[in-house]
């Protein structure tokens, strides 16, 4: 096994989230993971018990695509949106909405893929309609519950000075 | 998730948070109280003018008065930044948890890339 690339997220102003990975690969490959069906039905949402059921994706400007997660005991999940560009192996703009009371309106995410000597670094950045929205987004349902830790508190400080 | 209650009192903190000046204070107390004519010094900074920021971070339960009547130390409050930190912890967990999936996907793609690619060396020999 690889070391896992380790995340950051931050909170670039009060309606944005935005998060950094590097991977072990070519962004060729990083792309094709992130817009294949069959290859997003194996890791995105997939764990803990969740699955990714249904994953609809139309790749070019203006298609759909449509997430919905299940977990055993019946719990769903949907997340849906229109691909606004698409730019192999660089760069994917969708709109994105959740089928959830709590959520209104849509947000916008852009994802970067960027290539370093065959790894790839992933900028994603989603901009929601209002700091409302983005904070329900941040108490996905999939909250487990874990303990603070404090060691993540200069991240959070950090980023709020942005 | 995060309830009613608990949001108001995250506007409060992250409100608290986002001025620089109130984040250096926190960093200051993070080392120990301090006195308001302690924390005025590093900051060229008017002692009423730092008042005014310490009542918006003990308004936001950030900060509180220590024991001694005369200096009136504060000393910063950890509960309420743990818990704008724990705010986070769902999104991380979401990401974290599919990113590890997606690096063994990753591997079987790489993998199966070199063993076709070798397959097709050795099939044009």
């Amino acid at each position: 096994m690889k070391t896992a690339g380790s995340l950051t997220i931050t909170t670039p102003s009060d309606r944005e989230i935005a998060m950094t990975r590097e991977f072990e690969a070519p962004r060729r490959l990083v792309f094709e993971a992130w817009t294949t069906p069959d290859l997003l039905k194996r890791w995105l949402g997939v764990f803990g018990g969740w699955s990714l059921a249904v994953c609809e994706v139309d790749l070019r400007p203006g298609g759909r695509f449509r997430y919905v997660w299940r977990k055993a005991g019946g719990t769903e999940m949907t997340m849906r949106g229109v691909y606004r560009e698409v730019a192999p192996p660089e760069r994917i703009v969708t709109t994105e909405t959740f089928d959830d009371p709590w959520y209104e309106g849509e947000a916008v995410g852009t994802v970067v893929f960027t290539d370093r000597n065959g790894r790839t670094t992933l900028t994603q950045t989603v901009s929601y309609s209002s700091r409302e929205v983005r904070d329900g987004v941040l108490a996905t349902p999939m909250e487990t519950g874990v303990a603070a830790s404090y060691d993540k508190l200069a991240e959070v400080l950090a980023s709020l000075g942005r | 998730m995060v309830i009613a209650g608990d949001r108001h009192r995250l506007d409060a903190t992250f409100a608290a948070l986002a001025d620089p000046t109130r984040r250096a204070i926190l960093a200051r107390l993070a080392s120990g109280e301090a006195s308001v004519a302690e924390l005025a010094e590093p900051f060229a900074m008017s002692q009423p003018a730092v008042s005014k920021h310490l009542k918006v971070l003990e308004r936001a339960g950030l900060v509180s008065r220590g024991r001694d009547a005369q200096r009136r130390p504060r000393r910063l409050e950890a509960k309420p930044l743990a818990d704008a930190t724990r705010w986070l912890e769902p999104y991380r967990r979401f990401w974290e948890g599919s990113f590890q999936q997606l690096d063994i996907v990753l591997d079987e793609l790489q993998a199966r890339e070199r063993k076709s690619s070798t397959r097709r060396k050795r099939r044009s020999r």
